[in-house]
C-alpha cells in the first residue's frame, strides 16, 4: 500500500503535557510527523493540534483510533479534500542585492506573498496558503538563495454548510 | 481537611480496602494517615512488587487494585510493574508522592518526573497541581483504570498538595469525554456475526484476557456448550473457559498445543474474543487462520485489524456482546451442517489424541510432572500465579485453570519477578484460596525478597521452583537456535533455596527424585505458612511444541 500524506486535527484538554502525549504516541508507536502546529482556540480549556503525517491507509486508521484512546483528545477530525480549507504560513528570509529587488518583488506578487522585512541586502517574505503554494514559493525563490526558512505547518478548518 | 485526608476518604468511596505500599519522605504525610485509617496496608520490600502485588490483587478479586510508593526511586522502581499491568489491561491506581509544587523542575532531592517517565506505560496519568483538584483527579483515576480497556492510572501527589487544607467538597459527576468506550456492539455486525456462527462448518472460538476482564466467562462457556464450538485460549485467556472440558483445546500459539494450533490452520470461522493476536499466538500472520473469516470482539478499536484481518468487528464489551450473540442464536444449525460440526469435532478430537502433550521420563523428575500432580492434587481448584520462561509455559500448558481470575501471569511483558508478589496479592484478595506461585530459578530471585512480606502477615503461599539450574527459556533458543552456545544461562551460581526460605521464617522443601514429587508436594500444600518447594528437574527440559520465531503456528517442534 502507498504512503499518502494526512493532515487531521484535533481538539484536546488546555492542560501541560498534552502536546507531549500527542507526540510521544506517534513516536512510541513509529509513526511519522512531518508537521505539528499547536494553538489556543477561543476557548480558555481547548486547544488545538494539527498533524501532518505520511502513512498507507491502515496506519492511518491506527494512528486515528489510537488519538481517540488518548483521554485528552477530545475530537478528532482528518482535513483531506475539498471540504475542509487549509492553510500554512512561511517566512523566507532572503538575501537581495538592490538591483535584484524588482525581480524578486514580482515573484513575491506572483505568489501572493508579502514582504514582512526589508534591509538594503535581504528580504523577509511571507507567503501562505495550502502546503502545494507554499512549495511553490520557496521553489521560485530558492535561486536567491535561501538564508532561514520558518514554516508553521497547516492548520485549517472543516467548511460550514452553505 | 488536607490532602492525605481526603486521599484517604476518597480511597474508602472507592471501597479500597487494601493498598500495598513502601513509604518514603514524599509520602510520609500520607503514611500518617494511614496509620489511623480503617485501610489496611500491606508493606511490600520492593516497590516493584508493590506494583505486581496489587496487579495479583485486582485480577484475583475483579476489582481495581492501588499501590503507594514514594518520589523518585520509589517511582522509578514502580515502573516494570506499571508496564506488566499496561501491557495485561489490568486496572490499577498507582500513587506517587512527588517533591513539593515549588520545588518542582529544580532537580530537587528525589525528584524525577514520573509522570513523564510512565505516559507510554500507562491508560493515563496525572500531577495533582493543588489539593482542590485532588478529589476530582482521584474519582476520574479510578473511572478510567477500571472502564473500557482497563488499564493501570497514575495520580502523582506532591508533597504540600499532601499537607495543605481545603473543604473537601465530593467531586462533582465526571466530565462527559469522547474517550468514553461503548459497550454496545453494533447491531447490524452482531447480526452478520450471528449468521456467520450459525452457518459455519469449522467454527472456532479464540478467547483472551479480555473475557476475564469483562467478566464474559460464562457467556463464552454458555455459547460454546450451546452449539459445541472449540476454544482455545490466549495464555492470557486461561480461566475464561473451564481447562477440564472436552470442547477445550488448551492453548494457542508459540507454545501451544497441536491440536489448538492445527485448529486455528483448519477452521472455517475464528471468533476471536477479547484478544489481540499478537505475535506469539499468530505466528506468521500471512499464514494465520487462512481458511478462516474472523470475527473480533473487543471494547478497544485499536486492538481489531491492528495483526490480522477481521471481517467483523465488533466494538464492544466483550459480556455484553456474547449476550446478546447468544440472545440472536437460538435455532440449531440445520441437519448438513450439524453433519460437517461433528465431523470437525471429530477430527480435532483425532489431533488431541494423536498428539497431546506430552514429555518422555528418565530417572529425574520432570517439570511438567510437577505441574500435573500439583493440577491433580489441587483438583485445578488453586489460583495460579507464575514467573516467566518454561515455568510459565508448562503452568499453561498442565495446570487446567477451570475458573476465570485463577491464572495469573504477566503475558504481555513478560516479567521475571512477577509470580511471588502477585501471589501475595491474589492470596490477600482471597484468604481461603490455596495460591501457588509456580516458578523458575531464575525469575524467582528477581523478587525473592517478598517472602519476607508473606512471613509478615502469615499468608501461606507455596512457591514451587521448576528448579532447573539455568535460564532455561533462553537456553532453549540458545539450543535450537544458536548452535547450543549457552552464553550466560546456565552454571550461574544458585542459593540454596531451602536455607533462603528458613532464613525468610518460612518453610522450605526440597525434591530430587521423581518419586518425591508427590509427598513433597503433598506436604507443602499442607504446611501452614509460606512455603518454597525446591523441585530439582531435568536441566535440559525443552517447552513442546514449539513454534519458531515466525513460522507459522501449524508448523510445529514437537517432542
Ligand atoms: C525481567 C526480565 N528479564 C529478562 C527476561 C528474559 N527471560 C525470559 S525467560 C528467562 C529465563 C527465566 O529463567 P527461570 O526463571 O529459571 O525460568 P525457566 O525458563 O528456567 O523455567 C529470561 C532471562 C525476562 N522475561 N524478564
Ligand atoms: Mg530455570
Amino acid at each position: 500500500m502507498k504512503a499518502q500524506k494526512h493532515i487531521m486535527t484535533m481538539l484536546v484538554d488546555n492542560e501541560p503535557g498534552v502536546v507531549s502525549r500527542v507526540a510521544g504516541l506517534f513516536s512510541g508507536k513509529g509513526f511519522n510527523i512531518e508537521s505539528i502546529c499547536g494553538s489556543p482556540t477561543h476557548n480558555p480549556e481547548v486547544s488545538r493540534i494539527t498533524i501532518v503525517t505520511r502513512a498507507d491507509a491502515p496506519v492511518i486508521e491506527q494512528i486515528e483510533k489510537q488519538l481517540r484512546k488518548l483521554i485528552n483528545v477530545l475530537k478528532l477530525r482528518s482535513l483531506n479534500g475539498p471540504h475542509c480549507v487549509r492553510r500554512e504560513l512561511a517566512l523566507v528570509c532572503i538575501p537581495v542585492k538592490p538591483e535584484q529587488r524588482p525581480e524578486v518583488l514580482r515573484i513575491v506578487d506572483l505568489v501572493g506573498g508579502r514582504v514582512a522585512d526589508a534591509g538594503l541586502n535581504h528580504l523577509i517574505v511571507e507567503v501562505s496558503g495550502e502546503q502545494e503554494e507554499i512549495e511553490t514559493a520557496i521553489r521560485l525563490l530558492e535561486p536567491y538563495g535561501i538564508k532561514k526558512l520558518a514554516r508553521t505547518g497547516p492548520i485549517g478548518l472543516i467548511r460550514e454548510p452553505k | 481537611m488536607t490532602g492525605a485526608q481526603i486521599l484517604l476518604r476518597m480511597l474508602a468511596e472507592e471501597s479500597v480496602d487494601t493498598l500495598f505500599g513502601y513509604p518514603g519522605g514524599a509520602v510520609i504525610d500520607i503514611y500518617d494517615e494511614l496509620a489511623r485509617s480503617e485501610i489496611r496496608h500491606v508493606l511490600v520490600r520492593h516497590e516493584q512488587a508493590a506494583v505486581h502485588a496489587a496487579d495479583g490483587y485486582a485480577r484475583a478479586r475483579g476489582t481495581v487494585g492501588v499501590c503507594l510508593v514514594t518520589s523518585g526511586p520509589g517511582a522509578t522502581n514502580s515502573v516494570t510493574g506499571i508496564a506488566s499491568a499496561y501491557a495485561d489491561s489490568i486496572p490499577l491506581v498507582v500513587l506517587t508522592g512527588q517533591v513539593p509544587t515549588h520545588l518542582i523542575g529544580n532537580d530537587a532531592f528525589q525528584e524525577v518526573d514520573i509522570v513523564g517517565i510512565t505516559r507510554p506505560c500507562t491508560k493515563h496519568n496525572y500531577l495533582v497541581p493543588s489539593v482542590d483538584q485532588l478529589a476530582p483527579i482521584l474519582k476520574e483515576a479510578f473511572h478510567l483504570a477500571r472502564s473500557g480497556r482497563p488499564g493501570p492510572v497514575l495520580v502523582d501527589i506532591p508533597k504540600n498538595v499532601q499537607s495543605a487544607r481545603t473543604l473537601f467538597r465530593p467531586p462533582a459527576p465526571l466530565r462527559a469525554r469522547p474517550y468514553a468506550a461503548v459497550s454496545e456492539p453494533h447491531a447490524g455486525q452482531l447480526r452478520t456475526a450471528a449468521r456467520l456462527i450459525q452457518t459455519a462448518r469449522r467454527p472456532l472460538i479464540f478467547a483472551g484476557g479480555g473475557v476475564i476482564r469483562a467478566g464474559a466467562a460464562p457467556e463464552l462457556t454458555r455459547l460454546a456448550r450451546r452449539f459445541r464450538i472449540p476454544v482455545t485460549c490466549s495464555l492470557m485467556g486461561l480461566g475464561a473457559f473451564p481447562g477440564d472440558d472436552p470442547l477445550f483445546l488448551g492453548m494457542l500459539g508459540m507454545h501451544g498445543t497441536y491440536a489448538a494450533n492445527l485448529s486455528t490452520g483448519a477452521c472455517d470461522l475464528l471468533l476471536g474474543v477479547g484478544v489481540r493476536f499478537d505475535d506469539r499466538v499468530t505466528g506468521k500472520t500471512d499464514a494465520f487462520a487462512p481458511q478462516a473469516t474472523i470475527v473480533h470482539i473487543d471494547i478497544d478499536p485499536t486492538s481489531i485489524r491492528k495483526n490480522v484481518p477481521v471481517r467483523v468487528p465488533l466494538v464492544g464489551d466483550c459480556r455484553v456482546s456474547l449476550e446478546r450473540l447468544n440472545d440472536l442464536l437460538d435455532d440449531p444449525p440445520g441437519d448438513a451442517l450439524e453433519e460437517a460440526r461433528r465431523e470437525w469435532l471429530a477430527r480435532i478430537e483425532e489431533w488431541k489424541t494423536c498428539r497431546p502433550l506430552c514429555y518422555r521420563t528418565d530417572g529425574t523428575i520432570k517439570p511438567q510432572q510437577v505441574v500435573e500432580t500439583l493440577y491433580e492434587l489441587t483438583r485445578g481448584e488453586a489460583i495460579i500465579t507464575t514467573e516467566v520462561g518454561q515455568n510459565q509455559m508448562w503452568a499453561a500448558q498442565y495446570y487446567r485453570v477451570r475458573h476465570p481470575g485463577h491464572f495469573i501471569t504477566s503475558g504481555g511483558l513478560g516479567t521475571m519477578g512477577f509470580g511471588l508478589p502477585a501471589a501475595i496479592g491474589a492470596q490477600i484478595a482471597c484468604p481461603e484460596k490455596t495460591v501457588v506461585d509456580i516458578a523458575g530459578d531464575g525469575s524467582i530471585q528477581m523478587n525473592i525478597q517478598e517472602l519476607a512480606t508473606a512471613v509478615q502477615y502469615r499468608l501461606p503461599v507455596k512457591v514451587v521452583i521448576l528448579n532447573n539450574g539455568c535460564l532455561g527459556m533462553v537456553r532453549q533458543w540458545q539450543e535450537l537456535f544458536y548452535g547450543g552456545r549457552y552464553s550466560a544461562t546456565c552454571n550461574n551460581a544458585q542459593p540454596d533455596f531451602v536455607k533462603l526460605a528458613e532464613a525468610y521464617g518460612a518453610f522450605g522443601l526440597r525434591a530430587e527424585r521423581p518419586e518425591e514429587v508427590l509427598p513433597v508436594l503433598e506436604r507443602g500444600l499442607s504446611l501452614p505458612g509460606p512455603a518454597i518447594l525446591d523441585f530439582r528437574v531435568t536441566p535440559e527440559e525443552c517447552v513442546y511444541p514449539m513454534v519458531p520465531a515466525g513460522a507459522p503456528i501449524t508448523e510445529m517442534l514437537l517432542v
